[in-house]
């Protein structure tokens, strides 16, 4: 078996999906803790489908696909945020809108030009074959920003997560740091589509950190803890896809569920040793 | 000057007018307790002061020195915060983020700031423990901390006490006299409960359904018609509107009080 991974290794093409992946992992992961915590969990659902439909318009107008959705998605992802805020509709009922709607055009789009074929299928379910050297080069850009904006902007990130109206009283500009968290999140879904495929991406953004929050118990820790989650997810996900030639994206995300289950059960002992002294 | 004065402020929520003609001052050093029922524009009132919301009418002054952004500010928990993974530190230091300017991290100034604070409200053994897994009387010691990091004047508190068992609200009520005694802090709190509000504030300011009814001294209001309609209870607004026929208003207004009244 070994050998075997060492032999993934020596195609270029899973060299690169390792590198890309763990990158857009981390990214996913750190600003997951953000998003769940502040019950924005579904904006990335909503969101990765917003990008199919970019990536559809765009395949339909022989256009570079990221150069379409980057745009398309920041643009969702503000709207998104602002909907929210001023909850007329409110917040979950404006990204079914928005995610359906998209989706719909999508496959509009699709149908009315090149029919259902393999491309399509990448968007949906993500392929690491589908990955061009420009398109390497975008995510590790975009991740190289991604992270440096957000370790820049932790503590602040923070703040807001925790209590926005103690923020915004003390002075700081809450808008501001919403409007850096929806554009991150919407640079992460972009770039982590092609490999995840838009129906999977944001299982990459909630599960990691929905797991380290089992038994991490400061902020920083679970930062931390997610995005090494992530990482070590992420490669699991693309050697289990290698040796039996699975789907990269779902055995990804099988590897995210087995995390979960294993830091659930951690939780549940250690709550139940807990329980158990209390008494003595 | 006074550190905070408002006049004849009024708000409003899409052109409907919830609080009007409010005026009081607030010195250094004072205790204000804002009472008033559920829907008297309290929180609305909260806001004004924080520069959350902007008044309709009037004004809100701040003295020299002060800015909207130097208020401390105890708010109502959130469901968010229920089951957040942070440490108290994490949570207390927080508060020091407002006076850092564009300074992106915490600096040895922010650390000891916060691990005074921290000892100041007795919660020292808690520091690394997680937030989530503290008592209701816990986490508003941590977030008492958290304010007073953000402020050296004044500290504004909504309804600190909500949801807090009998002995765990008195534990509180003095902590909070304490930060107003002996660090000289303006205390600005909002409540229901009239009986501690004459106990440990100095001033009172007393909201009607969307007007002011009192403002003044805790002694003064004591002998106010709205102290006596509000202690009726139930029947407060008849009884009330009955006192303040037969009841003379004199002894508020001979000692200054400014007593706004309800027609």
């Amino acid at each position: 078996m070994l050998s075997l991974i060492a032999e993934m290794f020596t195609y270029p093409f899973m060299v690169r999906a390792l590198c890309m992946g763990v990158l857009v992992a981390l990214c996913a992961a750190v600003l997951g803790v953000t998003l769940v915590l502040k019950r924005y969990s579904m904006i990335g659902d909503g969101l990765s489908h917003v990008g199919f439909g970019a990536l559809a318009i765009a395949t339909a107008m022989n256009a570079a696909p990221l150069v379409v959705a980057v745009p398309v998605v920041i643009a969702a992802s503000f709207l998104l945020l602002h909907l929210t805020e001023n909850s007329k509709i409110k917040g979950d009922a404006a990204i079914a809108l928005i995610s359906t709607g998209a989706l719909a055009v999508g496959v509009m789009v699709v149908s009315m030009t090149t029919g259902m074929n393999t491309d399509v299928y990448n968007y949906l379910f993500g392929s690491i074959l589908s990955m061009s050297q420009e398109d390497v080069a975008l995510t590790g850009v975009v991740s190289a920003v991604v992270l440096v904006l957000f370790v820049v902007f932790y503590h602040r990130i923070f703040a807001v997560t925790f209590d926005e109206t103690f923020a915004r009283a003390t002075g700081l500009n809450t808008k501001l740091y919403n409007t850096v968290i929806a554009l991150l999140t919407a640079l992460v879904i972009v770039v982590g589509m092609r490999m995840m495929g838009s129906l999977l991406i944001s299982s990459l953004v909630v599960f990691p950190a929905v797991t380290s929050m089992r038994i991490c118990i400061t902020f920083r820790s679970v930062m931390i803890c997610s995005a090494i989650v992530s990482a070590v997810c992420l490669v699991a996900g693309l050697v289990i896809s290698y040796l039996y030639a699975a789907p990269t994206g779902a055995s990804i995300v099988l590897c995210n569920i087995a995390a979960f289950l294993i830091f659930a059960a951690v939780q549940k002992g250690r709550e139940r040793l807990q329980s158990g002294r209390k008494p003595l | 000057m006074s550190l905070i004065s408002c006049e004849n402020l009024s708000f409003a929520y899409e052109g409907v007018t919830v609080l009007q003609g409010v005026n009081f001052k607030i010195e250094q050093g004072d205790y204000l307790c804002i009472l008033g029922e559920n829907g008297a524009g309290k929180s609305t009132l909260m806001k004004g002061l924080l520069g959350l919301k902007k008044p309709s009418g009037g004004s809100v002054t701040y003295g020299e020195e002060l800015q909207a952004k130097e208020i401390g500010y105890l708010p109502q928990q959130t469901p968010v915060q229920k089951d957040f993974p942070a440490s108290v530190f994490e949570v207390v230091i927080s508060g020091c983020l407002s006076g850092m300017g564009r300074r992106p991290f915490y600096g040895r100034e922010e650390k000891e700031r916060a691990a005074r604070m921290i000892g100041l409200l007795e919660i020292t053994d808690l520091r690394n423990r997680c937030y989530r897994d503290l008592s209701g009387g816990q986490q508003q010691r941590v977030l008492l901390a958290r304010a007073l990091c953000a402020t050296k004047k004044v500290i504004l508190l909504d309804e600190p006490v909500a949801g807090l068992d009998p002995l765990v609200t008195i534990n509180m009520y003095k902590l909070i006299e304490r930060i107003n005694r002996k660090m000289g802090i303006t205390v600005i709190m909002v409540s229901h409960d009239i009986q501690a509000a004459t106990i440990y504030a100095t001033r009172i300011l007393h909201l009607g359904e969307d007007r002011q009814l009192f403002f003044g001294t805790k002694e003064e209001y004591r002998h106010s018609a709205a102290y006596h309609s509000f202690m009726d209870g139930g029947k407060a607004v008849h009884m009330w509107k009955k006192a303040a026929a037969s009841e003379s208003r004199k002894p508020a207004e001979e000692k200054g009080g400014t007593e706004s009244r309800r027609e």
